[in-house]
């Protein structure tokens, strides 16, 4: 980065940018954290009205996250690419994974649209407002990563293509895709399942 | 001879800003000494209006049943004044500190993502601008069985549900109108400001010392600031998120924490205090941290138990996460967690005690050099002395009980975060005067504007033990004459006055020696850590070339050595090794490539107000202009160069 020939960078061998990355998914643990916690504490409780349990379609959004699942391991496989500087798979499997991404958006705004419906809205009561808070954090967390990744497909267009050592490298996406998508096991475990 | 540098064409939105000077130098740099500045600057100017709206209650308080502020008035003036201390003055001059201090005293060219470490200053711009926007835009209406709509004036339009915003109080029942939403978001907006410089700071601490300058060989300022950041990266996000349920709760009808709606008032109280005491810290330790420079510099003693004095910083900050409900003991906890948060209060008050020691241990038997920073950090040991031991008889639950919402509780965290926080800080603005204006302060009105401050403190805070020990409650706009408690409120006032004098002799010291003090000779202070081994003002590249370290107080060793009993003994060799570093500090040997300044932090950062205003005003219009503003901001950033590719001239003079 900043500096002439003789600094000396990184005494612990970790790249800048991808340490930066590291702390910034510890404090996004905090984040969620402090959202799973509130929603525990409340899903104990009585509240009037709808639950989740009267609404939700369990093979539904089993399916949408195994497709964001999915797109973790299609973007390793864009990583694996661009290792082997093939500039071409890269922009296929980066588009694939923002697809992939995108389609599970599509599917929470559906599910989201079809909770409405039957009356599950975001102050219907304490566990409804709980429950959208918490995947709708989520589901801007995919969003912004899918803005990213087009971007960064955006970026591969131009002629010199992608590398490892960029602005916007890819591998520094790569994490924070995967962190997103790690979280989203967690919060179907604790939302949907138990 | 100059050299006139160019960017090389034109790559971005817009062109590469190159101005070295000026306006315009300032708003797009990203060099980490001007950042400091700045925020140093905007810091003091925040300050003063905290510091007026002080005054404006201690003159309400003045007399018993005095009518100088309506009660809506007080409310608000107490809030702001709460929140613009601690978000707008303390946190962001402790910054400053961080910004123009840490890569020089690690031996680095700038902090690791110059621009990055911009927009945290942006967004904490924007920030208190939208808070402070409050003024103009927001409203506070009248409480059903509150106060009277007219009361409200024109003072009264600001957030009024206290610093920390308990709820369902600051919820939209009771305080309804606009400026608790102004509040909700634009800490919103600072904390993802301080957020940012957090990640900036420890990946720059990790990753960015120069040669030889390995983990326990850094300043002790460096190691409070490593601690403080992780603080910040640890803490802001549980707020971040409690703050959002604020939002939610006032704009959008859900009911967190609202009982009738199922929701928990106290849970509240639990996000708030578990981000809120380890703010705390992140108030005091940078304090530590200065202190910890000046007293050995000024004992011309190494500090006494180094490693102890980090790893109790590190043990404040790790225990400052368990000890969160110490504020909550009037609320509805069990007796098992009173009990539990009593205790690690208690524990809490051990490393803290080890530091105290340490410093004495420093200053003892050295040859002290009293000038103004010295004198600073021995106020600051002795008023956060007191105002550490009336923090531990907090802990005892019963004791703490009676306590709650007296006066006792503000005397304790004002000699805590003022006796403390700021008098470290000010020692840190004497000590580091020189190095970043390469001029003296004058040290007469150095002198003054201490034991002003000092007298002026001390009456202030003082009688409030008292005080509250005495029943008088806080947040509270009126106390009645037949309490008799008028006398030591009137002292108490007038103490907040002579607060003010010294402020403002401190400012006349500050422009009167910016501009005319005399020139400071190299290492003025006869220091021990690097940042003194280049000229001041700092050249623009900090090092000409990377220092290399060979032990703690490195420049210290490179100036003396140790005789057979220990003693220092000024080497030979010292002044010509002076005479040196100027030379070299000056004239680096090869041409060396710092980032370029650039308009995208600034963007970038002004979207996030409209966000705010979008979500008051629900107006989809404005959150356009944000979202406009962000994304221009952040792709010109991605695809800008961190440094462009220059063609240099060299012109004669």
């Amino acid at each position: 980065m900043s500096g002439g020939h003789d600094y000396p960078h990184e005494p612990t061998g970790v790249e800048t940018r991808k340490l930066g990355m590291w702390v910034f998914l510890s404090t996004e643990i905090l984040f969620f954290g402090t959202l799973i916690t509130t929603f525990l504490l409340f899903k104990g409780r009585d509240f009037p009205g709808i639950k989740l349990t009267d609404v939700y379609d369990i093979p539904f959004t089993s399916i949408s996250s195994f497709i964001l699942l999915m797109s973790s391991l299609t973007m390793v496989l864009a990583h694996n690419a661009l290792e082997n500087e093939d500039q071409e798979k890269t922009r296929v499997w980066l588009l694939a994974t923002a697809m992939l991404g995108a389609i599970f958006l599509a599917g929470q705004i559906y599910e989201f649209t079809e909770f409405y419906h039957k009356g599950f809205e975001l102050s219907t009561n304490i566990f409804s407002s709980t429950f959208y808070v918490l995947t709708g954090f989520h589901g801007l967390h995919v969003f912004i990563g899918v803005v990213f990744l087009i971007g960064l497909w955006a970026i591969g267009q131009r002629q010199q293509g992608l590398s490892l050592d960029g602005g916007m490298n890819l591998e520094f996406i790569a994490l924070y895709w995967h962190f997103v998508d790690i979280v989203w096991i967690v919060l179907f475990t604790v939302v949907y399942l138990i | 001879m100059t050299k006139i540098i160019e960017p090389a064409k034109r790559t971005n939105i817009f062109r590469r800003p190159s101005s070295e000077y000026g306006f315009w130098s300032w708003v797009t740099t990203v060099d980490h000494k001007k950042i400091g500045i700045m925020y140093g600057y905007a810091a003091f100017f925040f300050l003063l209006i905290g510091g007026l709206e002080a005054l404006v209650l201690r003159i309400q308080l003045a007399q018993p049943d005095n009518s100088f502020l309506s009660a809506a008035e007080y409310n608000a003036m107490f809030t702001m004044h709460g929140t613009t201390m601690v978000f707008l003055a303390i946190m962001p001059i402790s910054a400053a500190f961080f910004n123009y201090l840490l890569p020089l005293q690690i031996g680095a060219r700038d902090v690791a993502f110059p621009r990055l470490n911009a927009l945290s200053f942006w967004l904490w711009v924007a920030g208190g601008l939208f808070l402070y926007s409050t003024f103009i835009f927001g409203t506070a209406g009248a409480p059903e069985g509150g106060y009277l709509a007219e009361e409200v004036g024109w003072l009264g339009n600001a957030p009024n549900g206290g610093w920390f915003g308990y709820q369902p109080n600051a919820g939209f029942k009771y305080s309804p109108g606009t400026a608790m939403d102004y509040w909700a978001l634009g800490l919103q907006i600072l904390g993802i400001s301080s957020l940012v410089s957090a990640f900036n700071f420890i990946v720059t601490i990790i990753n960015m010392r120069t040669k030889g300058m390995r983990f326990m060989r850094m300043p002790v300022f460096t190691w409070m600031t490593f601690a403080v950041a992780f603080l910040l990266a640890f803490s802001l996000p549980i707020i971040a998120i409690a703050l959002f349920y604020v939002t939610f709760d006032r704009q959008f009808g859900t009911t967190f924490f609202l009982v009738e709606g199922g929701g928990d008032p106290v849970l509240w109280q639990h996000l708030f205090w578990l981000f809120g005491h380890p703010e705390v810290y992140i108030l005091i330790l940078p304090a530590f941290g200065i202190v910890s420079e000046i007293l050995p510099t000024f004992s011309r003693k190494p500090l006494f138990g180094y490693a102890a004095i980090v790893f109790a910083g590190f043990g404040i900050a790790f225990i400052g996460f368990g000890v969160w409900a110490h504020h909550m003991f009037a609320s509805a906890i069990s007796p098992v967690a009173q009990a539990g948060f009593g205790l690690s209060t208690m524990v809490i008050a051990v490393p803290t005690g080890v530091k105290i020691f340490n410093w004495l241990g420093t200053i003892w038997g050295g040859k002290l050099n009293l000038k103004t920073p010295m004198l600073f950090a021995l106020g600051f040991i002795g008023m956060f002395v007191i105002g550490g031991l009336s923090g531990v008889t907090h802990s005892i639950v019963p004791a703490d009980t009676q306590q709650t919402d007296t006066y006792y509780i503000v005397a304790h965290f004002h000699y805590v975060l003022f006796g403390g926080a700021m008098f470290g800080i000010f020692g840190g603005l004497y000590y580091w005067f020189p190095k970043v204006w390469g001029r003296m302060y004058n040290e007469t009105l150095g002198q003054i504007h201490f034991w002003t401050m000092m007298i002026g403190f001390n009456l202030t805070f003082g009688p409030m033990h008292w005080l509250g020990l005495q029943g008088q409650v806080r947040r509270t706009w009126v106390y009645a004459e037949e309490t008799n408690l008028g006398f030591w409120n009137l002292i108490v006032s007038i103490g907040a006055f002579i607060i003010a004098l010294s402020i403002l002799i401190f400012m006349a010291n500050w422009i009167y020696s910016r501009r005319k003090g005399e020139k400071a000779p190299f290492d003025p202070w006869d220091a021990r850590t690097i940042e003194w081994t280049i000229p001041s003002p700092t050249p623009v590249w900090n090092f000409s070339k990377a220092p290399e370290v060979k032990a703690l107080d490195d420049f210290w060793h490179a100036k003396y050595d140790e005789d057979e009993e220990g003693r220092a003994v000024r080497r030979d060799t010292a002044d010509a090794l002076l005479l040196q570093l100027e030379e070299e500090g000056l004239n680096p040997e090869e041409e060396i490539e710092l980032p370029n300044p650039s308009y995208f932090p600034i963007i970038l950062a002004s979207g996030l107000p409209f966000f705010g205003y979008a979500v008051i005003y629900k107006s989809i219009p404005l959150a356009l202009i944000g979202a406009v503003l962000l994304l221009v901001g952040s792709f010109g950033w991605a695809i800008e160069p961190l440094e462009e590719e220059f063609t240099t001239k060299e012109e004669e003079e």
